[in-house]
C-alpha cells in the first residue's frame, strides 16, 4: 500500500518532469490558456530567441479583457486596446495556436471558455497568465495563475519551474440556507482566513455544502481562492463533474471519455490523507455577504454594519480600515442595508455563467430597476449569452431596465469602455473591490448575483432573504 | 537578464499592508505590448493628483526616494492580479529589491524572473528598517551571503532558496535551462501518452459547441 494522498498530491506527483535536490520542480503543464493582456511580451520573447510553441494543441487563446461590450461590428475604438487584441491575433496565427476571435460565438472570459469547451478536465495541470485561473480547480484540476515570463516558459517548454505548495483543506459542513450562494460561502471564507490566509497553499474545498453545489457554484468558489492568496483552489471531481464534461467539444469522446472518467474517479483524496492546515466552517452560519471596504476580506453579513477602525488594535490594520472607509465614503456603524448604490454590474469570471444569470433573472422578473441606478448584465461568453437569450432571460433583464451586453471582462476591471465614474458606488458580482478597480475613484461592493439584482431594484444594498 | 549580486542605495518606506498590483500599476497601463517604459506609471493613482501633477506627499516623489533602489513595505505585498507589469514598473522606476514581511506568490515569482529580489523579513526588522529608511539612510543587499546590511552596519540574514539565488546571482534565463532538459520532457510526454492518451487529442474542434 502506498501512503494516502490528497487530490493535490496525486496531480502534483503525476506531473513531475524532474526534481532538483533543493526541491525545485519541473512540472509538466497539460493545458495553457492565453489572453491578450499578459501574452504579448511572452510571444515577443519567443520571437527574439527564435523559439517555437512546444504544444500548440494544448494551448487556446481568447481576447476578453479589452473587448467592447457594445456594438462589436464597429471594432475596438481605443487604439491601444485594438493593438493588443490584434497582436494576440497575429501571434496566435504565427505560432499556430487556436484563437477565438471577438466575433466567434465561443469567445468570452477565458475562465468561462475553458470549462465550457470541455478543455478543463480533472487531474490536469492548467495555467494562464491570469490570477483567476484558480477557477478551473472546480473540476479537480491543479490550475493557477502565472506571470508573463512564465507564460513564455510554458509556451516554449510546456513546463514550469515550481516549488511544491502546502496543502489546506477547508470543510464547509452541513447545508447552506435559502438565499445563500457559492459567492457568499467564498466571501465568508475570505472574511475568516483573510487575503493572505491561503498564501503558499493549495486549498481543497470539501464538505456537504461544497458537494451540493453545481459546477457553476464550484467555479465561483475556486475562482476567488486567489482572493485568499492561495496558489490554487480544488474540488474533488465527482459524477456531477463527469456529467458536465460529457459531450463538450474539447472533452474526450466515447471510449476515450470512459477511460478518462475511470481515471478521474481515482483522483479524490484518500480518506486518511492529511493536510498541513485545516479550516472548518459551518454552512448554516453563513449569511449573504457583502464587502464594505477595498479588500475582499473587508466583508460583513448583509445584516451587519460598517465596522469601526477604532476597535482594531493593530495600527497598520487600523490605518488600512480607515483608508478603506474614506475611499468608500462610508461611516463606521452604518447598516449595510442603508447604503445606496448608483450602478449594478452582473458579470465577470466569478459570476457570469448561465446559472448566475438565471438566479439574477428570478429576482428582477416583472420589476423595474430603481430610477437612481444604472444596471448592466455582461454574460461570460457568447454561448452563455445565446443560452440566456434562448431561455428569455435577456428579455427579463431588458424589461426591468438592465443593459444587456456582449461577453467579456468589462467592468470587472474596466480596461474597456465600461467604468465607474469617480465616487460612483457599484454593487458588483465580480471578485475585487480594490481602489480604482472598476474605474478611478469608483466604489465597489462585492456580492452574489441575486443580491446584485435585488440591489438594482431597491437602489440600496438589500438582503435577498427578505427582498420582495 | 542582469545579474543581481549586491545592491546599495536608498530605500523608500511604504508603510501599507496588502498593496495590490492594481495599486502598483493600474489597468489603464496594461495595454502596452512592451516590458519597458512603465516606471512613470508606477503607483500612478497615489503618485499623481487628479490634475496629473506630482503629489509630493507620496514617498517616491520626494528626495532621496526618487532614486530609491529598494522598497520597504507591509505584509502581503503584490496581492491580486498576476500582472507582471507590476515588477516591470518597479524595475523601470529603478527599484530592484523589495523588503516586506510577506508577499503574494505570483508577484514573488514574477520578481525573480526579472532579476529582482523580494526579501521576506520579520515584522519587527521590517518596521525598524522602515524607520531607518525614512531618515534617508542607505542600505546594502548582499545576495551572495543572503543578508541585508543596515545603515548602522548590522547584517540581517534573509531566506531565499538555493535555486532562486543561483539564478539571480548568475542572471540566468530560466527557459534556456529548461530547454536543455528537452529529453526529459519528451520522456514525460511519451509516458503520459500511454497512460492518459485523451490528453493528446487529434485536431482541435472546428465547430462551436451546441
Ligand atoms: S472577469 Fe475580471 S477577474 Fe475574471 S479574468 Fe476578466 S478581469 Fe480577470
Amino acid at each position: 500500500m502506498s501512503d494516502p494522498r490528497t487530490l493535490f498530491e496525486k496531480i502534483w506527483d503525476s506531473h513531475l518532469v524532474g526534481v532538483a535536490p533543493d526541491g525545485t520542480t519541473t512540472l509538466y503543464i497539460d493545458r495553457h490558456l492565453v489572453h491578450e493582456v499578459t501574452s504579448p511580451q511572452a510571444f515577443e520573447g519567443l520571437r527574439i530567441a527564435g523559439r517555437t510553441v512546444r504544444r500548440p494543441d494544448a494551448t487556446l487563446a481568447v481576447a476578453d479583457h479589452n473587448v467592447p461590450t457594445t456594438n462589436r461590428a464597429a471594432g475596438i475604438a481605443d487604439p491601444e486596446s485594438r493593438t493588443q487584441v490584434e497582436t494576440l491575433e497575429h501571434n496566435t496565427k504565427e505560432f499556430g495556436v487556436e484563437y477565438f476571435s471577438m466575433d466567434d460565438i465561443r469567445q468570452g472570459i477565458v475562465h468561462i471558455v475553458g470549462p465550457e469547451q470541455g478543455m478543463t478536465q480533472p487531474g490536469m495541470t492548467i495555467v494562464c497568465g491570469d490570477s483567476h485561473t484558480s477557477t478551473h480547480g472546480a473540476f479537480g484540476a491543479l490550475a493557477f495563475g502565472i506571470g508573463t515570463s512564465e507564460v513564455e516558459h510554458v509556451l516554449a517548454t510546456q513546463t514550469l519551474v515550481q516549488k511544491k505548495p502546502k496543502s489546506m483543506r477547508i470543510t464547509v459542513e452541513g447545508m447552506i440556507g435559502a438565499g445563500v450562494t457559492a459567492k457568499d460561502i467564498v466571501l465568508a471564507i475570505i472574511g475568516k482566513i483573510g487575503t493572505a490566509g491561503g498564501t503558499g497553499y493549495v486549498i481543497e474545498y470539501s464538505g456537504r455544502a461544497i458537494r451540493e453545489l453545481s459546477m457553476e457554484g464550484r467555479m465561483t468558489i475556486c475562482n476567488m481562492s486567489i482572493e485568499a492568496g492561495a496558489k490554487a483552489g480544488l474540488i474533488a471531481p465527482d459524477e456531477k463533474t463527469i456529467a458536465y464534461l460529457k459531450g463538450r467539444p474539447m472533452a474526450p469522446k466515447s471510449a476515450a471519455f470512459e477511460a478518462a472518467a475511470a481515471y478521474w474517479r481515482t483522483l479524490p483524496s484518500d480518506a486518511d490523507a492529511t493536510y498541513e492546515r485545516e479550516v472548518v466552517i459551518k454552512a448554516a452560519e453563513i449569511v449573504p455577504q457583502v464587502t464594505w471596504g477595498t479588500s475582499p476580506d473587508e466583508v460583513v453579513p448583509i445584516t451587519g454594519r460598517v465596522p469601526d477602525p477604532a476597535k482594531e488594535m493593530d495600527t497598520q490594520r487600523r490605518a488600512k480600515m480607515q483608508r478603506s472607509l474614506d475611499y468608500m465614503g462610508l461611516k463606521a456603524g452604518m447598516a449595510m442595508t442603508d447604503i445606496a448604490i448608483d450602478r449594478v454590474f452582473i458579470g465577470s469570471c466569478t459570476n457570469a455563467r448561465i446559472e448566475d444569470l438565471r438566479a439574477a433573472a428570478v429576482v428582477v422578473k416583472g420589476k423595474k430597476v430603481a430610477p437612481t441606478v444604472q444596471a448592466m448584465v455582461v454574460p461570460g461568453s457568447g454561448l452563455v449569452k445565446a443560452q440566456a437569450e434562448k431561455e428569455g432571460l435577456s428579455q427579463i433583464f431588458l424589461d426591468a431596465g438592465f443593459e444587456w451586453r456582449e461577453p467579456g471582462c468589462s467592468m470587472c476591471l474596466a480596461m474597456n469602455a465600461d467604468k465607474l465614474q469617480p465616487g460612483e458606488r457599484c454593487a458588483s458580482t465580480s471578485n475585487r473591490n480594490f481602489e480604482g478597480r472598476q474605474g478611478r475613484g469608483g466604489r465597489t461592493h462585492l456580492l452574489s448575483p441575486a443580491m446584485a439584482a435585488a440591489a438594482a431594484i431597491t437602489g440600496k444594498l438589500a438582503d435577498i432573504r427578505t427582498f420582495k | 537578464m542582469e545579474k543581481f549580486t549586491t545592491l546599495s542605495g536608498f530605500a523608500a518606506p511604504l508603510p501599507m499592508v496588502n498593496v495590490d498590483t492594481d495599486m502598483i500599476i493600474p489597468k489603464q497601463f496594461l495595454k502596452t505590448i512592451k516590458r519597458t517604459g512603465l516606471g512613470k506609471h508606477l503607483f500612478s493613482e497615489m503618485r499623481y493628483k487628479n490634475d496629473g501633477k506630482l503629489d509630493f506627499t507620496f514617498v517616491l516623489n520626494r528626495m532621496p526616494f526618487k532614486d530609491a533602489k529598494i522598497l520597504i513595505t507591509g505584509a502581503n505585498f503584490g496581492c491580486g492580479s498576476s500582472r507582471e507589469h507590476a515588477p516591470w514598473a518597479l524595475m523601470d522606476f529603478g527599484i530592484r529589491c523589495i523588503i516586506a514581511p510577506s508577499f503574494a506568490d505570483i508577484f514573488f515569482n514574477n520578481c525573480l524572473k526579472n532579476g529582482m529580489l523580494p526579501i521576506v523579513m520579520g515584522e519587527r526588522d521590517t518596521a525598524e528598517m522602515m524607520r531607518e529608511a525614512h531618515d534617508g539612510k542607505e542600505f546594502t543587499i548582499d545576495l551572495e551571503r543572503r543578508r541585508v546590511i543596515r545603515p548602522n552596519g548590522a547584517p540581517v540574514p534573509f531566506p531565499l532558496d538555493d535555486n532562486a539565488r543561483h539564478m539571480l546571482l548568475n542572471g540566468l534565463d530560466d527557459i534556456a535551462l529548461t530547454l536543455a532538459k528537452t529529453a526529459e520532457i519528451d520522456t514525460f510526454e511519451d509516458a503520459q501518452k500511454k497512460t492518459q492518451p485523451w490528453l493528446y487529442p487529434a485536431p482541435p474542434p472546428a465547430a462551436p459547441a451546441p
